[in-house]
């Protein structure tokens, strides 16, 4: 044998390491298995994922029929299969269109299609830095609302469509990203009247901001679908969706608001007092010095904010607006149908799951990219 | 001073100075302000005189006073269809209560635990409770009362065939859970009055054991001390009283029970939803709490050979609760206020009585909400004031 020596003389040659410290079994050991207490539970959990899980399954996938024309017709289809019924999908996908468009006119609902898509595009250049010619891209995302609200109203040259024709995800979706669009400004603004030197302006925003967060949004809602009428001139009426819509928004700025003056308050005094030696004015500094930086320590809090409005939204099915959630329930109303609401639950939950869930994910890229380290 | 005058005499216009001198332009923002507030004000008050007038109401709470002409599903004080619309209002408060306290204990409960295991070694039981907390967190609330309330509704057996549970003290029934009611005899009074004494000489005795250990460094068992004074005191007494309490058992009677102690569906749906909803932000919230205090103190509490257990209870414990408790304190305020959704599946909290079914009633909307939102208000302004009182105790602690 004359293979090279790897070591020196007089020491022990380099061992690979045992193999229960390293690959899956180390890692089982380690991870599962290091003591007592960690045997137990992982038994415990692995029998309560035996529990949970397989019947879950079968009743999502397994036993689930996709495709037929009536309640009955799924429990026969199950049945013909030698199963019990599972989730009766067909229900979700014949009345699919209804879930996304509420009762939006069917000849009219290329606009909403076409009001997505511009919606996205207009997402990309706010969401993304590297996209081509962004500086463009933001002046379209700046007026894509406007074309938007065009788009889906109607009014000139379009067929008008009425609010009360709004419903099911795209409700959510107008109702969402309006109250986001709309409460960021206001809840800055609102925060920085809360740490303004003026007092008057001071109390102005701390009431306003206590009053808001102090009720439950529910009650807002009520309010604004039983008695704002009553504080508006006399023979004025208010579109319901309009006083939902400016409800949602000023709420969520009280939040936004808060969750920003976290963010200012953590701020060390010396910034301000930096601009202000720099000769910078008030707006001057807030926007070169102050706020970029609060309100990029505020993201993960503000888009909680965001998270909550989003999810809140399914509220508006108390005071008679469609959400998805009243879609599902009207469809329920068909004979044919009954007794399937588990089904648009869990649908329901999927979405607000998915849209909230890609939310949060955003959140984190977004620290990770703002991250300097200070 | 000639600086002054000359700026003054370039500018000599108080009308000018009022909008770009920096200390008078802050007074005359605040002016306007003010003024737009107040003429926003009277502009809407009027409109609501003006529209109160012309459709002959007034703003009056005397209809607080009339019967109230439904009925309430679960009530825990005196009420019927013939009791005023005040009583509703108060039978609505106190369903509210019950609710966000047993929501608050069970889900104060369910969060720690979830909180800890989320710290776990274990990679099983950490990714389940991630799994549990990021599905509980990104689905609306609303949904999550609809669908157990769903649960409890469709998939429990009916009371003819009810789940029986603990050897018959627990029916588990679609019509709601019943359990043997403690019926209480007067010389309970004995027990409540020896548990407050109990109470009472806990408070005095952890005083004294903290002067005596401050003068002479001899630590007394106050734990066991106390727990003796809060639980095996009264429970002698409780014995020597004659066991002053009788169970009375459901039956089932015809389609339902009769008897024993009811917890209906509704509120069973929103208290678990609620509590479950809620643990799973109170799970990060002590994950970050815990998260917060840097190995170090553990380790500095160990060189200077204090036990694990005190380590625990004085050096960690009370440095994370200073980051727990104020995010804590406002998801208790989130369940009181989340538990305004019960009127979605028609649990009577105080929304659905006063701010619902009576306002419907009455159409008395103006003096409905007013009390609907001051009683809110007053929830969270308690809370508040909770908070400023904790943040300032925990400041002095602070150096």
């Amino acid at each position: 044998m004359s293979t090279e020596r790897s070591h020196a003389v007089g020491e022990h040659p380099e061992l690979p390491p045992p193999s229960t410290e390293v690959g899956i079994i180390g890692w089982v050991r380690h991870n599962l298995l290091s003591s007592t207490t960690n045997i137990v539970i992982t038994v415990l959990t692995i029998y309560f994922l035996y529990v949970i899980i397989p019947p879950m399954l079968n009743w999502i996938i397994f036993d689930a029929v996709f495709s037929a024309d009536s309640r009955d017709d799924c429990r026969a289809i199950a049945k013909a299969a030698g199963h019990e019924m599972g989730a009766c999908w067909a229900f979700i996908g014949k009345r699919f269109e209804i879930f996304v468009y509420g009762f939006y006119p069917v000849e009219e609902r290329w606009r909403i299609n076409l009001s997505f898509i511009l919606m996205l595009a207009a997402l990309v250049p706010v969401l993304f830095d590297h996209v081509p010619n962004r500086k463009q891209g933001l002046w379209f995302s700046l007026a894509a609302p406007f074309i938007i609200g065009w788009l889906l109203l109607g009014g000139m040259g379009l067929e008008p469509v009425p609010t009360d024709k709004f419903g099911g995800f795209m409700l959510t979706l107008v109702i969402g990203v309006t109250g986001i669009v709309g409460s960021l400004p206001i809840g800055i603004a609102l925060a920085l009247g809360r740490q303004s030197h003026m007092p008057a302006l001071r109390m102005v925003c701390v009431a306003f901001i206590e009053f808001i967060r102090g009720v439950p949004l529910i009650t807002l809602l009520f309010v604004a679908s039983t008695m704002l009428n009553y504080f508006l001139p006399p023979g004025t009426t208010f579109d319901l969706l309009l006083r939902v819509l400016i409800m949602v928004t000023l709420f969520s700025a009280a939040y936004i608001a808060e969750v920003i003056r976290g963010g200012l308050q953590a701020l060390p005094k010396g910034q301000i007092e930096a601009a202000d030696s720099m000769g910078l004015k008030y707006w001057q500094s807030m926007r070169l010095i102050i706020l970029p930086q609060a309100l990029k320590i505020s993201i993960p809090g503000i888009v909680n904010t965001f998270i909550g409005l989003y999810k809140d939204t399914t509220l508006v099915i108390i005071i008679g607006l469609f959400d998805p959630l009243c879609m599902g329930r009207a469809s329920l109303a068909d004979t044919k149908w009954q007794g399937l609401s588990t089904e648009i639950y869990v649908f329901v939950a999927i979405f607000f799951f998915v849209s909230c869930f890609s939310m949060a994910r955003y959140s984190l890229y977004l620290e990770k990219k703002l991250y300097t380290g200070h | 001073m000639a600086a002054t005058e000359t700026s003054s005499s370039s500018n000599p216009s108080l009308f000018y100075r009022l909008f770009f001198d920096k200390e008078l332009r802050s007074v005359t923002i605040q002016v306007i302000t003010m003024a737009l507030i107040f003429a926003f004000f009277f502009f809407i008050v009027n409109n609501a005189i003006t529209n109160l007038e012309a459709i002959g109401k007034g703003y009056s709470f005397s209809f607080l006073w009339d019967a109230s002409n439904y009925d309430i599903n679960q009530t825990l004080i005196e009420y019927n269809s013939r009791s005023p619309h005040w009583r509703a209002a108060v039978v609505g408060l106190i369903n509210t209560l019950l609710v966000a306290v047993a929501g608050i204990i069970l889900s104060t409960i369910v969060g720690f635990l979830l909180g800890v295991l989320r710290l776990s070694s274990n990679w099983l039981i950490n990714r389940v409770v991630y799994v549990y907390i990021e599905y509980v967190r990104n689905v609306p609330v609303l949904l999550h009362i609809l669908l157990v309330h769903g649960i409890v509704v469709n998939t429990l057996p009916i009371p003819k065939n009810a789940m029986m549970a603990f050897d018959g003290t627990l029916f588990l029934t679609n019509r709601g859970f019943y359990t043997p009611k403690p019926l209480f005899e007067p010389a309970m009074w004995a027990v409540l009055i020896a548990f407050v004494i109990g109470v009472g000489f806990t408070i005095w005795f952890k005083g004294y054991a903290k002067k005596v250990q401050d003068a002479t460094g001899k630590i007394y068992p106050v734990l066991w001390i106390s727990l003796g004074a809060i639980l095996l005191f009264p429970i002698i007494v409780f014995f020597l009283a004659g066991v002053p309490l009788t169970l009375e058992y459901p039956e089932l009677k015809g389609f339902n029970f009769k008897g024993g102690l009811v917890l209906r569906p509704e509120f069973v749906a929103l208290w678990l939803a609620l509590s479950l909803y809620t643990a799973a932000f109170i799970a990060e919230i002590v994950r970050a709490g815990i998260q917060a205090i840097s190995h170090g103190q553990t380790e500095a509490a160990f060189a200077l050979g204090i036990k694990p257990s005190r380590t625990m209870s004085l050096v960690i414990i009370p440095q994370a609760l200073r980051v727990i408790i104020p995010p804590l304190s406002s998801q208790y305020l989130n369940i009181t206020k989340n538990s305004s959704l019960a009127i979605a599946i028609g649990y009577m909290d105080i929304v659905a009585t006063i701010g619902g079914i009576s306002l419907n009633q009455t159409g008395r909307e103006m003096e409905c909400m007013t009390i609907v939102l001051a009683i809110y208000l007053a929830f969270s302004l308690m809370i508040s004031a909770f908070m400023n009182w904790y943040n300032k105790r925990m400041k002095l602690v602070e150096r």
